[in-house]
């Protein structure tokens, strides 16, 4: 169940220091994707599992958690927002609502 | 994850324009979006004291776990000091996006220059007590996190949400425990009323000083941190409180409290403020054994948090070693 690659991305350090930040993620079954739901420190990939069930899902919330070293997400950022979704902006045709179909015709 | 305050860009004038025009039309603003310094630094002031509340909040309540009447009562309360332990973490991941340590906070908490909500530095005497926080103490803290889960902070708005579900069971079970005893025996009706007498000042107190005298409120609110002010959400949590205190015949002690047929609020008598404040700068009747609770809590737990780290360091060499076999 544990992912055992996950472990050395992450090494935990002393107990003065801070353990490792893991971020959670849930599906609550029903074919629903994982979600992200928080994040916590742990030492390692099982200890973060645990901990995942302990902190997030008190109450049935989830039949599935996957854990992530957090320095292992690579994000967009904000200052980018714009030149990185502009492809998406001018795609009117990537819609259904762009293409005609005869008056009274239900298409779906 | 985390933003890094050292290469934030200088703040102007058009960035906190663009940064309050967004919060005006209810953007949620995330760890990684510009924001003004004043904006960071007030949100973790106001969650790390959130979570710390959270925190010494176990301790009141965690005096009664073995003392409760009943398994049904037991199970129920240790629950619920479950979850504060949960909302505390939840909060202190969230400050987390702001760019400050975890490990910092609970520094802090444990020097003693850390506030929390000053509820907790009030002891907890019967078992009517652990009713009435139940009732009051997570009544009024559902009122006030209802309005934080609309916050502009993202990860704040988020963990409030959680938690205001979770918490709606806390204030029943403190609620039925009142029930109870005030149906009970004479004597039972005397502990329950004796706890209301207690705790209702303190609880009403919780929504901070009167809007005047509330330093934080007006950059809070102009930032859609704060969505209603101390006055208005001490005003909604007695309207509501009231009908149930009457409902279970307990009587709120406040001589001046009367309904008020124009503005359609309970009007109540003035808060003792000196109270307050001497509470609020560590003076109540519990800060010192709270503190010392938390530091001996957070000193007897080393051997657990080394422990943690030796397994995982030696799991890691067993890992290493059978894949090089």
């Amino acid at each position: 169940m544990t992912n055992h690659d996950a472990t050395d991305a992450a090494p935990p350090s002393s107990t003065d220091g801070e353990w490792p930040l893991w971020e959670v993620f849930i599906t609550p079954g029903d074919g629903r994707p994982h979600e992200h739901a928080g994040s916590l420190h742990a030492v390692d990939a099982e200890h973060a599992l645990e901990n995942a069930r302990d902190v997030y899902a008190r109450r049935n919330e989830g039949i599935g958690i996957w854990v992530v070293p957090s320095s292992a997400i690579t994000a967009s950022t904000p200052e980018d927002v714009g030149s990185f979704f502009d492809p998406a902006n001018d795609k009117v045709y990537r819609h259904p609502q762009f293409y005609k179909s005869p008056r009274g015709v239900k298409v779906f | 994850m985390r933003p890094d305050p050292l290469h934030s860009a200088p703040e102007d004038a058009t960035r906190l324009a663009q940064f309050e025009a967004r919060v005006a039309r209810g953007e949620s603003i995330e760890p990684k979006d510009w924001m003004p310094e004043r904006y960071r630094k007030q949100l973790i002031r106001m969650m790390s004291q959130h979570a710390h509340s959270e925190i010494v909040g176990m301790l009141p309540e965690g005096n009664w776990i073995t003392r409760a009447p009943s398994l049904r009562r037991k199970l129920g309360l240790l629950a619920k000091v479950q979850d504060e332990a949960g909302h505390g973490l939840y909060i202190y991941c969230g400050t987390e996006t702001l760019g400050v340590d975890r490990h910092e906070l609970i520094g802090q908490l444990l020097a003693g220059t850390a506030k929390y909500s000053s509820i907790f530095n009030y002891p907890t005497l019967t078992w009517a007590d652990i009713g009435a926080i139940g009732w009051l103490v997570d009544g009024a803290a559902i009122v006030n996190q209802t309005m934080l889960a609309k916050a502009s902070y993202g990860p704040y708005k988020r963990a409030m949400i959680r938690i205001c579900k979770e918490e709606n069971f806390h204030k029943r079970q403190g609620y039925e425990i009142m029930m109870v005893l005030a149906g009970g025996t004479a004597a039972q009706h005397a502990m329950a009323q004796d706890a209301l007498n207690r705790w209702w000042w303190p609880s009403i107190m919780m929504f901070g000083p009167h809007d005047a005298a509330s330093s934080n409120s007006e950059e809070l609110t102009r930032w859609g941190i704060k969505r209603k002010s101390n006055d208005e959400l001490r005003q909604r949590f007695i309207n509501l409180t009231v009908a149930q205190a009457q409902a279970i015949a307990l009587t709120i002690p406040d001589p001046e409290l009367r309904y008020n047929e124009e503005t359609e609020n309970w009007d109540f008598g003035e808060i003792d403020w000196d109270e307050f404040w001497r509470v609020v700068k560590g003076d109540g009747p519990c800060n010192r054994e709270r503190l010392a609770a938390r530091r001996k809590a957070h000193a007897d737990g080393e051997w657990v948090r080394a422990a943690a780290v030796a397994h995982a360091d030696k799991e890691r060499v067993r890992l290493r070693e059978s894949g090089a076999a």
